[in-house]
């Protein structure tokens, strides 16, 4: 069924794969550009976006999942919320002690 | 006179194939390991939180250019192992087994540099539980537990990995032979031919001739996508979550000097 989902769209091409490989590369640059410049307190936050943003591009691209159906779409958002929450709590109660 | 013997080729294995169910199932697995990981980051930033210059110092003894070349030899790999599944997708079979070795080689040299890596730094006393670590600060030593606890869970992540993507390799590169026996008319000429009458191959049979071994290889494209291909493709998302985690694992580790 899937399969068939993925032949209405035709396989991906290879050279998308490819443009997606470069941004994973350009955005490693990135990375380690940023870590060198004096960000302070943030330049942790910068590492973690640019991070979100490579592994969404590996997520969605690499992982097929931008064109998957929206079940498994939903399985990721109920999971990444659930991290999101067990952080959240967790530093709720680290912050005030 | 001649006799025409039908020689069958077996049919291919099981007709009882869910390619989504077994893609929702790889799924919901790698959601278990995004949990894993997700704890062991989670206790990252939480000791982080608390020891934060510890972590900023511990952090500079590691080697960010080392680092740096892991990531690129993962994402690499990640590509070839879409490459290899996109040209499974399309029927071709050399390239994807192509694709696939080198996806095998760039696993194997991440190890091999994460190796060096790692006895470079147990040789200068840096490991849980040496001497040399337990003198500094207990920021420090969180750190490096936390620096081999998870760079050591991701290892094994990738030893599982490669042990499918190897298990693939075997399964995709084989071609299939079956070998048919059949009576020999002594003296008389054979013909290969498929049921549709096209000729594959005819030779003569010596008077001698017993019996005449066919071996025929055979590929069915329709099975070599059938069979392989959502495999190939669940042992890719595997691969590709073990890179995602190493894309967050490098600048939280190495990076946040």
């Amino acid at each position: 069924m899937a399969e068939q989902a993925a032949k209405a769209h035709g396989p991906v091409s290879y050279g998308r794969y490819v443009m997606v490989w470069l941004s994973l590369l350009i955005l490693t640059a990135a990375t380690v550009t940023a870590a060198g410049l004096a960000f302070g307190r943030w330049s942790i936050l910068a590492a973690i976006l640019i991070a979100a943003v490579k592994g969404t591009l590996v997520l969605f691209y690499f992982m097929h999942l931008k064109y998957e159906s929206a079940i498994l779409k939903l399985f990721m958002t109920v999971a990444l919320l659930t991290l999101a929450i067990i952080m959240i709590l967790t530093f709720a109660d680290l912050s005030f002690r | 006179m001649s006799t025409t013997l039908p020689a069958h080729l077996p049919a291919h294995e099981g007709e009882h194939r869910d390619p989504l169910g077994a893609k929702m199932g790889m799924w919901l697995f790698l959601l278990t390991e995004l949990i894993l990981f997700g704890g062991a980051f989670l206790l990252y930033a939480a000791y982080r939180a608390r020891f934060a210059a510890d972590f900023h110092y511990a952090s500079t003894l590691l080697n960010p250019l080392i680092g740096g070349v892991n990531t690129l030899v993962l994402l690499t790999s990640s590509l070839t192992m879409v490459l290899s599944i996109a040209a499974l997708e399309r029927g071709l079979r050399r390239p994807a087994v192509l694709f696939l070795g080198a996806t095998i080689g760039l696993g194997l040299t991440f190890l091999v540099v994460k190796a060096c890596e790692w006895s470079g730094k147990i040789g200068h006393g840096l490991f849980p539980g040496s001497t040399e670590l337990v003198e500094r600060t207990a920021g420090e030593n969180i750190f490096f537990g936390l620096y081999y606890g998870m760079t050591g869970l991701h290892a094994l992540h990738v030893v599982i990995g490669l042990g499918l993507l190897i298990w693939m390799f075997a399964l995709i590169a084989r071609r299939p032979r079956v070998r048919v026996t059949l009576p020999a008319p002594a003296g008389e000429s054979v013909r290969l031919a498929t049921a549709g009458g096209r000729a594959l191959w005819s030779d003569a049979v010596g008077a001698e001739a017993a019996a005449i071994e066919v071996s025929v290889v055979y590929e069915r494209h329709d099975e070599l996508l059938a069979g392989n291909l959502p495999r190939l493709d669940n042992t890719g998302l595997y691969w590709h979550l073990v890179d995602i985690i190493w894309i967050f694992l490098f600048p939280l580790l190495y990076l946040i000097t």
